[in-house]
């Protein structure tokens, strides 16, 4: 392991926590996690990140950085001498860059909603919206991969940790609303790659388990659902 | 061979703009082709099929879209004249931060300042005045965000000025009156070529904000 003096403050459950927690791992950086608490925030969370209040937060040599993809750079930029995270190309490295934040600003969100849904209508438009979307992933997938196993080709990258962080909210998901979002059938590609990302040892032991994960999504469907007090 | 370089944007677009002065920055030659965004031409559909948004570049026939990520990419291919990102990995990610953090949160704080009314306007004010004084503290004494050099943060944030008369007049507050610091830093980078060049008159947004309040029935 290199020897790093890094801190990570996260909650495990987070998909962009664990995208921080891949990438070190890629890299074999070493760190230590502190972990926050549910419902409350310490008061180093608070200093590290006093703009957006948010997990997680990568302090190297007591030099804070927030948001997980701009981490994500840092540690690429930083640990050179390992596995590059993202491509050379410049043309790659924004097409990477474009999914990243399409997953963010987009799929994700309808993910969430799927999960969150009160009513039978507003689910049901959440999931056409991520089964659209896991349709453009697929298309994106087969043109970023060039028939290799991840999106950055033989190894795990940028977009691979991008979106593979989402993939154990997506099986929650699945679980919860008792449907198959990645389907063989029609996203063979990504279904292979999931396989892949989950079982990579920079992944696995990382990756939270859906049952813990759909116990959470059931916790936070009912926090959302009970009434705010005067 | 030569770089063939085209932007699509609507002119009063700020993201739009950004690409604009990144490409002055750099002095890349391009083609400017308008987009009626009620009228999306063919090849914007076809360049960004995703989100069917400007501004998208076009390098040798390959889009680029999202402007934050277009002047990355700018950035990265033109590197040897005017960088606009830092070399230091925390600097860059510093940069990356306070961009993303523009994107978050200007444009909608702007948007509700000019298309509300009456307390909810009163609020937005606040809000986008709010989000300026924290710009403000960012940039601490520093000429630009970057620090002597003019460089990402300052392209991302700069084209807002351009909608400022329209704000001001709009929400009937001076801006210059609540944040002297930021209005320095804004005419300070007017100065540059690349930004006085890029941006539209002020007036020209304002009337264009006049039409669509009209449309949206505000005022």
């Amino acid at each position: 392991m290199v020897k790093s003096d890094l801190e990570l403050i996260g909650l495990r459950p987070s998909p962009y926590v664990n995208r921080v927690q891949y990438a070190l791992n890629l890299k074999s950086i070493d760190y230590e996690f502190l972990e926050e608490k549910f419902g409350s925030k310490t008061d180093l969370l608070l200093q590290s990140n006093p703009i957006h209040k948010k997990v997680p937060v990568l302090i190297h040599a007591g030099k804070p950085i927030c948001e997980s993809l701009i981490i994500l750079q840092y540690i690429d930029e930083t640990w050179t001498s390992a596995t590059p995270i993202l491509p050379s190309d410049p043309y790659d490295c924004a097409i990477a860059r474009f999914w990243a934040a399409y997953i963010d600003d987009k799929w994700y969100p309808s993910l969430k909603d799927v999960r969150m849904a009160q009513e039978e209508e507003a689910k049901v438009a959440a999931i056409e919206r991520v089964v659209e979307g896991l349709a453009l992933l697929e298309e994106a997938f087969a043109k970023c991969s060039k028939g290799k196993s991840f999106f950055s080709g033989d190894s795990i990258g940028y977009l691979d940790i991008a979106f593979g962080c989402f993939l154990g909210w997506l099986r929650a998901t699945e679980k919860i609303a008792d449907l198959k979002l990645l389907d063989k059938a029609k996203t063979p590609g990504l279904v292979g790659w999931a396989e892949r990302f989950c079982s990579n040892d920079a992944v696995k032991d990382v990756m939270p388990k859906t049952d813990m994960l759909v116990e959470i999504a059931m916790i936070l469907r009912a926090m959302s659902k009970a009434p705010t007090p005067k | 061979m030569a770089d063939e370089v085209v932007v699509l944007s609507a002119w009063p677009s700020m993201i739009g703009m950004r690409v604009k002065i990144a490409l002055a920055e750099k002095g890349v030659k391009y083609e400017y082709k308008e987009e009626d965004l009620a009228n999306k031409s063919p090849l914007l559909l076809k360049m960004n099929p995703v989100h069917k948004k400007i501004p998208v570049l076009i390098h040798n026939g390959k889009p680029v879209c999202e402007s934050l990520i277009i002047v990355q990419y700018i950035d990265e291919v033109w590197k040897e004249k005017n960088p606009l990102l830092p070399s230091d990995p925390y600097e860059r990610a510093q940069a990356r931060f306070w961009a993303d953090y523009v994107d978050k949160k200007i444009y909608d704080a702007g948007r509700k300042v000019w298309s509300t009314k009456g307390e909810e306007q009163e609020v937005a004010k606040k809000e986008f005045i709010d989000c300026l004084k924290v710009l403000e503290g960012a940039l601490g004494d520093k000429p630009y965000f970057g620090g002597e050099k003019f460089g990402f943060v300052d392209v991302s944030l700069i084209p807002f000025y351009s909608w400022f008369y329209a704000y001001e007049t709009s929400g009937n507050f001076s801006i210059e009156a609540e944040c002297p610091k930021f209005v320095a830093w804004a005419n300070r980078c007017m100065e540059r070529e690349s930004v006085s060049k890029s941006l539209p008159d002020p007036h020209r947004v304002y009337d264009f904000v006049s039409r669509q309040k009209k449309k949206l029935g505000i005022e």
